[in-house]
């Protein structure tokens, strides 16, 4: 009943001046995503409040609206629809996927391609609703795909791609798209909202009766999912399994991005990581979220000062696109990984510099990577500021000498200190 | 015993239980395990039993342990009375315990044994 209605509303290609979560709510009406789940969290809630403007007004007919009583329940909640064959979608930040966390396990174990919009906060105490992304990243183990937006058409396009991706049968696994609180989720500028034909085209087509291949509910087939299993049994099997897929969908991810480009005209590099004036430069940073955006500004301006510099943006988190960072980080001496964002206690400090130093581990012609930290709990990183890490990492290309305020190996940037 | 018979009935229709794949490698797994309705797929719960709940003479066949019956292991006769699988019945009491007219005993299974 959902599926017919929902062929009824059309939506012509338009650019409208919206807010980044209104970005969000315009791709999920464009998904014509089936069931949708509320509970209210800043920065987030204004996705959810479209959305339900949305429904109110009849514009996503036969969409099923549940405000419910809390994240854990929007998850549990959005995995019975979701199990159910429809195509679902919610949105939450910071505390929120905390509260939502053991359900997040269950929806990538039942393998159920749920997208999720995280406008990003900082983690709790001190109590900070701005842009960080630890909420997001702190979720690495939860089998769930992770990307970042850097731009309001970004949030709009890769929410699209994502139903994409994870409802291919090879793939089949859920995925958060972060995007920074309040520097993109409140703050407003022009998207493209696609026409509804063409999304249509590009997506899959919406499940039917007969729900996913690997799980379903009907009275005809009954069948029980996520009962105990023993340890003889195929427990580490499936979680294999998990892995395999994620590792597969890179190459999904890529595919999804250059169909994207054809059809609509914007490039997101091979889907995983865009590189940015990287082929000639002697140094460059990997950086990820709203801060990219800002740093090709600021690689152009210490460019037209005569440096060689580049920068890597990387788009997803998880699956992380190793051999990608490893071709890119190749092309200089000094990468500087910039991350908003904390692994307390880790290697750097930072999830991504991690990462990255893990996946140069025994490569022959690897950088020297400096990770920086910037930018956490939303404070503003300027463009001087940006410009100045590029300095820095120019700095120790010339001269060999490492930064003195390193702390832990690493540079924290931009700490309120007296002079 | 009675219930030899039944433990023999029983692991024959486990061989009869669907099987959706055989177990080849991890890669020809299906993406998640799932389980199929059948008798007992995790054995004989009965064996779990402490008071066994017995059904006296008396009964107004009012239906009430059937609907009440966690387990479903309360069935319908043909006379319209109940009877108790007690393979599968773990002793929980419930019916007993909501039984209008009090005619389900719960017995201790060790002093059945000794009888």
């Amino acid at each position: 009943m959902i599926k017919s209605k929902q062929k009824d509303f059309i939506q012509k290609k338009e650019t409208k001046i919206i807010k980044g979560n209104e970005a969000a709510a315009f791709a999920a009406k464009s998904a014509r995503v089936q069931v949708i789940s509320a509970y209210p969290i800043t920065p987030q809630t204004t996705v959810v409040e479209k959305l339900s403007e949305f429904v109110d007004n009849g514009l996503m007919p036969g969409t099923q609206y549940i405000l419910v009583e809390s994240e854990h329940s929007v998850m549990a909640c959005v995995i019975g629809a979701s199990i159910a064959g429809t195509r679902t979608f919610t949105a939450t930040s910071g505390q929120g996927i905390f509260y939502m966390h053991e359900m997040l396990h269950w929806a990538a174990g039942t393998r159920l391609p749920i997208v999720v919009a995280i406008a990003s906060r900082g983690p709790a105490p001190p109590w900070n609703i701005w842009a960080d992304f630890t909420d997001v990243t702190s979720q690495r183990d939860t089998g769930w795909m992770m990307s970042f937006c850097s731009a309001h058409q970004e949030i709009f396009d890769d929410i699209l791609m994502s139903y994409k991706i994870c409802e291919d049968s090879d793939v089949l696994l859920p995925k958060f798209v972060a995007y920074g609180g309040f520097v993109l989720s409140h703050t407003s500028k022009p998207v493209i909202i696609e026409d509804q034909d063409a999304v249509d085209a590009y997506l899959p087509p919406l499940p039917d009766e007969k729900g996913w291949p690997h799980i379903f509910i009907d009275p005809d087939r009954p069948m029980m999912h996520g009962n105990l299993i023993m340890p003889s049994g195929f427990y580490a099997e499936f979680r294999l399994k998990i892995h395999d897929a994620m590792i597969k969908a890179k190459s999904k991810i890529t595919s999804a991005a250059r169909e994207f480009d054809r059809v609509f005209g914007r490039n997101y590099g091979n889907g995983l990581i865009q590189e940015y004036k990287m082929d000639d430069a002697d140094v460059g940073v990997v950086i990820y979220g709203d801060l990219a955006l800002q740093m090709e500004e600021a690689v152009n301006q210490v460019r037209e000062e005569g440096y060689k510099v580049g920068m890597v943006k990387l788009r997803y988190f998880r699956p992380f696109p190793t051999e990608d960072i490893v071709n890119a980080s190749k092309k200089v001496k000094i990468l500087g990984v910039i991350d908003r964002a904390t692994a307390f206690g880790s290697q750097t400090g930072g999830p991504i510099s991690g990462e990255v130093k893990s996946a140069l581990h025994n490569i022959k012609g690897a950088p020297e990577i400096l990770p920086i930290i910037a930018g956490l709990g939303g404070r503003e990183v300027s463009l001087e500021q940006q410009k100045e890490q590029l300095k820095i990492l120019i700095k120790i290309n010339e001269s060999g000498e490492l930064p003195k305020d390193l702390i832990h190996g690493t540079l924290w940037h931009g700490k309120l200190e007296v002079k | 015993m009675a219930d030899t018979e039944k433990w023999k009935a029983i692991n024959k229709s486990r061989d009869k239980r669907p099987k959706l794949q055989e177990y080849k490698n991890w890669k020809e797994l299906s993406p998640i395990p799932i389980s199929l309705p059948i008798d007992g797929s995790i054995g004989i719960t009965g064996d779990w039993r402490t008071f066994r709940p017995i059904i006296n003479e008396g009964c107004n066949k009012c239906g009430i342990c059937w609907m009440y019956c966690p387990e479903a292991v309360i069935s319908k006769k043909e006379d319209g009375s109940f009877e108790i699988n007690y393979l599968y019945c773990k002793g929980c009491g419930i019916c007993a315990k909501e039984c209008p007219t009090k005619n389900i005993e719960m017995k201790r299974e060790d002093d059945l044994k000794n009888d």
